[in-house]
């Protein structure tokens, strides 16, 4: 047998008996490149799903409401932190990565392309955006890449917090007044069909999903996840009196699960490729930031090589 | 004078998938002898996967005093906490 097929072999082995891989084994280079493309935009996700959020922390209704959307906001730079560094972990530089996203050669989540309107949006990116992007993670620490699995271990501890601070908002305005119920009702109707194309196009039609899948680095196929995704929330949707936008949906008592209507996929592709109401102000956005920000990093690396120069003095 | 035979710390992961934890530390003279007596020293039986040794004088410690602020933001921030929110009756796991 030859040393590469070899490698290969034993990488092929590990996968099957469910072990992780790590980032000094040997790796096919496919798989690699599989795991920068994903990883990469899971972590930028993380970053520009800060604008949604952020847009509402200076008009936040009370100091306790800013206060824990701060510590959501924080939670999710600290997330997007853990991603690029286990992305860093296969050979690739935070520099390299951030280029790509500026290029537009790497993406985000699509969802992150639509405006928070309302105080509600708040409400509804956290219960819904978060719950969907929780189902998502679960899986995930079970990935077949060792760091990305333990990054999703530390992700998943401190989601749930998420979820539920955008549950209760929706729960506090769905009990309120006539406006307000109306508010997260709206909330919902624009959020709702956004956080099921979270999951992903079908099964069959994902470009990656298949190897992915051989791979172990995805254990939950696009569809699963967003049937599981809608039988937890609908239920939640039906205790606070809100109503779920589908007129197809109905609990299916055969399936054990709910039946859902079509996604609008020509509007999912719109958003993918640049055109949602959003995408240029996001991206604009963190171009932004980081220009601005370069003086900082310079300053940073001067006043580390003056001192390291001081300190052999 | 004697020449002082750098310390290094030793890390280890017992199984794959698991973070590398800090197992103690031995004296060598270069990386590749501290990973053959880390070997030696801390996996006699079969206790670890993988070995990092780090220089100890490349690690760089918190001080005991800043122990408090480490708590701080847990102390008065219970919102950061699921447990803090109340879910209505009839909502279980979220
Ligand atoms: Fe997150
Ligand atoms: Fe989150």
């Amino acid at each position: 047998m030859s040393e590469a097929s070899d490698l290969e072999q034993r990488f092929e082995d590990k996968i099957a008996a469910d072990e992780r891989i790590e980032p000094k084994d040997w790796m096919p280079d496919a798989y690699r490149k599989n795991l920068i493309r994903q990883m990469s935009q899971h972590a930028h996700s993380e970053v520009i799903g800060m604008q949604p959020e952020g847009n509402w922390l200076t008009r936040a209704p009370t100091l306790e409401r800013k206060s824990v959307l701060l510590a959501k906001i924080q939670d999710e730079a600290g997330h997007g932190l853990y991603l690029y560094s286990a992305t860093e972990t296969l050979g690739v530089t935070r520099e390299e990565l951030v280029a790509a996203l500026h290029e537009g050669r790497a993406k985000y989540a699509s969802i992150f392309n639509y405006p928070s309107l309302t105080w509600a949006d708040i409400g509804a990116i956290g219960w819904l955006v978060d719950g969907a992007a929780i189902v998502n993670q679960i899986s995930l620490q079970r990935t077949s890449y060792g760091p990305y699995a333990r990054a999703m271990v530390r992700i998943c501890k401190e989601e749930s917090f998420h979820q539920r601070q955008g549950y209760q908002i929706m729960v506090r305005l769905a009990e309120g007044s006539e406006a307000q119920k109306q508010m997260a009702q709206d909330a919902l109707n624009r959020w709702w069909w956004p956080s099921l194309m979270m999951f992903g196009p079908h099964d069959g039609e994902s470009a990656h999903s298949a190897q992915s899948m051989l791979w172990k680095i995805k254990r939950m196929s696009n569809d699963d996840g967003r049937q599981k995704f809608v039988d937890q929330t609908v239920p939640q949707a039906d205790i606070i009196d809100l109503t779920v936008p589908d007129p197809d949906l109905k609990w299916n008592e055969a399936r054990g699960h709910y039946d859902f209507g079509e996604i609008n996929w020509d509007e999912f592709m719109q958003v993918i490729s640049g055109n949602g109401p959003c995408n240029r102000q996001r991206l604009g956005q963190h171009k932004k930031a980081h220009e601005e920000g370069a003086w900082v990093r310079e300053a940073m690396a001067a006043y580390a090589k003056r001192k390291a120069e001081t300190a052999h003095d | 004078m004697t020449e002082v035979t750098p310390l290094f710390e030793v890390f280890v992961r017992s199984r794959r998938g698991l973070d590398h934890i800090h197992v103690g530390s031995l004296h060598a003279h270069d990386a590749e002898q501290a990973l053959e007596y880390a070997r030696e020293s801390y996996i006699r039986r079969g206790e670890g996967v993988s070995i990092w040794v780090v220089e100890s004088r490349h690690i760089h410690a918190s001080q005991e005093s800043d122990v408090e602020s480490f708590y701080d933001p847990m102390d008065d921030k219970p919102y950061r906490h699921a447990t803090h929110y109340e879910l209505p009756e009839g909502v279980d796991n979220m």
